[in-house]
């Protein structure tokens, strides 16, 4: 209980909103992008390389002031499988859910392969995600695969 | 399976596959008919094509239909940059089926989605070529009888050929053995492996091909091209490794054939030819009877 109350400190509450946790240190970044939050104009924390018991070390993003769509969150799990989002309203923990892989994906990544049609006509890259755990995603036009090395977003 | 486009050859069901077969033997004993007379044909190569683009425009030929197309981009509105999708907008106009052959990997599918008339794929890329399954599939079963249950040898690029790939997914519906032989750097690719996993079905895997001829049903030869080698010796060498002759076929069992979707360049040796365990040339007229088939069908006609 004690480490807990610190770490949460290292990252000020929220009054409303949504945290997302449990986001590998090297993704928070991609997450950041991948939720448009660049562009976001309310309140925006986030954290890299906190001490994380279950996974060593670990990102979080606290956004002010909004509520995100499952199909939307669901995006962020090519890059963080594992988080946990949690609803925030006056201070307190409204609910809290995992993240979901969607079966398909369009438009958020971008196709591996150069010489598929997604990456020379202006068409969004559809994906049947055909692995989960590894996140293997088949384009639905040329066929390949595009991994987690080899993804790339949009 | 009308109106229905081929673009990948998992598109068709086992059943309509076979039933393609079924209506191809038919325009085999019958080839000239004049059933397409009413009908006109889009024939868009995008990129060179001798075979396929022949078969194709002899099958509607035979039948009585029309064509029209290019058969290179160079002097259409796809030089003066028009897209893919105005192109086919446009061609969807004056035509009831589109073959089409491009060089971008998923061209074929998203012409398919865009398109108001069928799209047959006719070579998008590296990707797919599924006229050609359907062809290497009759031509399998015209000269083993069944399809089920064969010992196939794939010898050559089998990282690279899209041939390969679509066959290897088909024959995974027929309980085939494969034996696949192929330079270290050119192996089946792990994406198309995971289905003769997925269906439990046995696969061996060989650097050279001596030991497998004796062993197999068929043997589907292709083509090993040099652009794929870094190191120009390598290539020199394993050229000489895949060549196929005369005396190597000796051993075969009476059912053996060889086939290949052609060009060759030097993997099977003139001399091959004169076996009547050679079948690829065959194969190739195959693929008109195929085609009327296909495009027959597609047509609401068959």
């Amino acid at each position: 209980m004690e480490s807990k109350k610190i770490k949460e400190l290292k990252v000020s509450a929220i009054e409303n909103g949504t945290v997302i946790d449990h986001i590998p240190s090297s993704a928070v970044f991609q997450v950041i992008r991948i939720l448009k939050l660049e562009a976001f104009e309310n309140m925006v924390l986030f954290a890299t390389n906190l001490e994380s018991k279950k996974y060593g070390k670990k990102g979080i993003v606290k956004v002010s002031n909004k509520f995100f769509k499952p199909e939307e969150l669901n995006k962020i799990s090519l890059v963080a499988p594992h988080a946990s989002i949690i609803e925030i309203r006056d201070f307190q923990v409204q609910q809290k859910t995992i993240v979901e892989t969607p079966d398909r994906i369009k438009g958020i990544v971008k196709c591996f392969n150069p010489n598929c049609i997604t990456n020379i006509e202006h068409i969004p890259a559809i994906f049947a995600v055909v692995d989960k755990e590894d996140t293997r995603l088949k384009c639905h036009y040329c066929e390949k695969i595009t991994t987690c090395e080899t993804m790339e977003f949009r | 399976m009308k109106n229905k486009s081929l673009v990948s050859i998992n598109d068709y069901s086992k059943e309509e596959q076979l039933h393609i077969l079924d209506i191809a033997q038919e325009f085999e004993k019958n080839p000239v008919q004049t059933i397409l007379q009413d009908h006109v044909i889009a024939s868009l190569f995008f990129e060179p094509s001798t075979r396929t683009r022949l078969s194709f425009e002899s099958a509607v030929n035979r039948l009585g239909g029309k064509v029209v197309g290019f058969s290179e981009a160079s002097n259409t509105s796809v030089k003066k940059g028009e897209s893919l999708r105005d192109t086919i907008l446009t061609v969807a106009n004056y035509s009831d089926l589109i073959v089409m052959r491009n060089p971008i990997d998923g061209s074929a599918r998203f012409a398919s989605e865009i398109s108001p008339v069928p799209i047959i794929n006719a070579g998008d890329g590296a990707n797919q070529h599924p006229t050609q399954t359907l062809l290497d599939l009759y031509s399998i079963r015209k000269t083993q009888g069944t399809l089920d249950n064969l010992d196939v040898a794939m010898v050559g690029d089998l990282k690279y050929g899209r041939t390969i790939h679509s066959l290897v997914i088909a024959l995974c519906n027929f309980n085939t053995t494969f034996h696949l032989v192929s330079p270290v750097e050119l192996k089946l690719p792990s994406s198309v492996k995971m289905h003769i996993k997925e269906r439990n079905l046995t696969y061996h895997q060989y650097t050279e091909m001596d030991e497998v001829l004796p062993k197999v049903d068929v043997l589907y030869m292709t083509r090993i091209q040099r652009e794929r080698f870094s190191d120009p010796l390598e290539y020199e060498r394993i050229k000489n490794v895949y060549n196929l002759h005369k005396g190597m076929i000796e051993d075969t069992k009476d059912n053996f054939r060889v086939l290949h979707p052609l060009p060759r360049v030097n993997e099977i040796s003139v001399n091959v030819d004169q076996s009547p365990k050679a079948y690829y040339f065959e194969q190739a007229l195959n693929g008109v009877f195929v085609r009327q088939a296909l495009m027959t069908s597609i047509l609401g006609i068959k």
